[in-house]
């Protein structure tokens, strides 16, 4: 009986807090890309030639985790076969925001545009957790004259 | 050091290649974390732990790299990529390589 009670309790949460939660973030992208519209990523591997640009990695990366309401309708829908529905906006939302951040780093460093981008995405297991990492990586192009030779520039990872 | 995930880099010449240079990270999260991570799986949500722990991993792993590529005397590394892949529960390696040249008339 307690088991039973536990996992609609579950059910319950995970489709109330999820689908909250979801909707939020969905919104909040949709918002986010409008500001970024001005900073276009493109998946080209050859840079234009016709202007100088200063060249730096920038990478966004996030974890999204699946609500108990998804795994387990993910679950029943494995049975019969077919779109697993609940997982696509999830996988979604992480590509969008991991590119959101990464565009968040480009603006930082005043980035006319992001070059090859390359999304990559794992799923990340700690026991029953379902989560997947997104990560966006591409270079930035930023507009300026070709530096002399210094050493002002600092090493910088990522 | 310049590393860029481009092949070409319009306006600079490279002098030298110096051929694969790679670094990797491997971490996990303690317990607490993975406690948190687990009641987030109900409600869903970022696991923002789990976030900056790859996020930080990365950067060890690319500053690896880096320390490398110094080593064998180069002052750009080029084409890089990125790959994760997760080996136990609660633990990931980040794996980073890319092309270590020499390019003219940079430092």
């Amino acid at each position: 009986m307690f088991e039973i009670i536990s996992f609609v309790v579950l059910l319950g949460c995970g489709y109330l807090f999820g689908r909250r939660a979801e909707k939020k973030h969905i919104n909040d992208i949709i918002e986010r890309e409008k500001t970024f519209n001005s900073l276009p990523v493109i998946a080209s591997r050859y840079p234009p030639e016709n202007q100088y640009y200063q060249q730096q990695l920038v990478a966004g990366n996030v974890v999204v985790a699946s609500d108990y309401f998804k795994s387990f309708t993910a679950g029943l829908i494995n049975i019969f076969g077919g779109a697993v529905a609940p997982f696509e906006p999830l996988l979604d939302r992480g590509r969008r925001e991991a590119v959101l951040r990464m565009k968040e780093e480009a603006s930082k460093l005043n980035a006319d545009l992001i070059f090859n981008i390359k999304l990559e995405t794992t799923r990340i297991a700690t026991g029953r957790t379902g989560a997947i990492e997104v990560l966006a990586y591409g270079t930035a192009l930023i507009p300026g004259s070709k530096p002399a030779p210094s050493t002002a520039e600092a090493p910088r990872a990522m | 050091m310049l590393i860029s995930n481009l092949e070409v880099l319009p306006g600079q010449k490279i002098v030298r290649h110096l051929g694969l240079v790679q670094g990797s990270s491997v971490r996990s999260k303690h317990v607490g974390r993975d406690i948190m991570a687990s009641l987030k799986n109900i409600f869903g949500g970022e696991l923002q732990g789990y976030t900056e722990l790859l996020q930080e991993s990365r950067e060890e792993a690319t500053r690896r790299m880096q320390k490398q590529a110094q080593e064998i005397g180069a002052n750009a590394v080029l084409n890089v990529r990125y790959s994760t892949s997760s080996i136990a529960a609660g633990a990931a390696e980040i794996f980073v390589y890319g092309s270590a040249v020499e390019l003219e008339d940079h430092v």
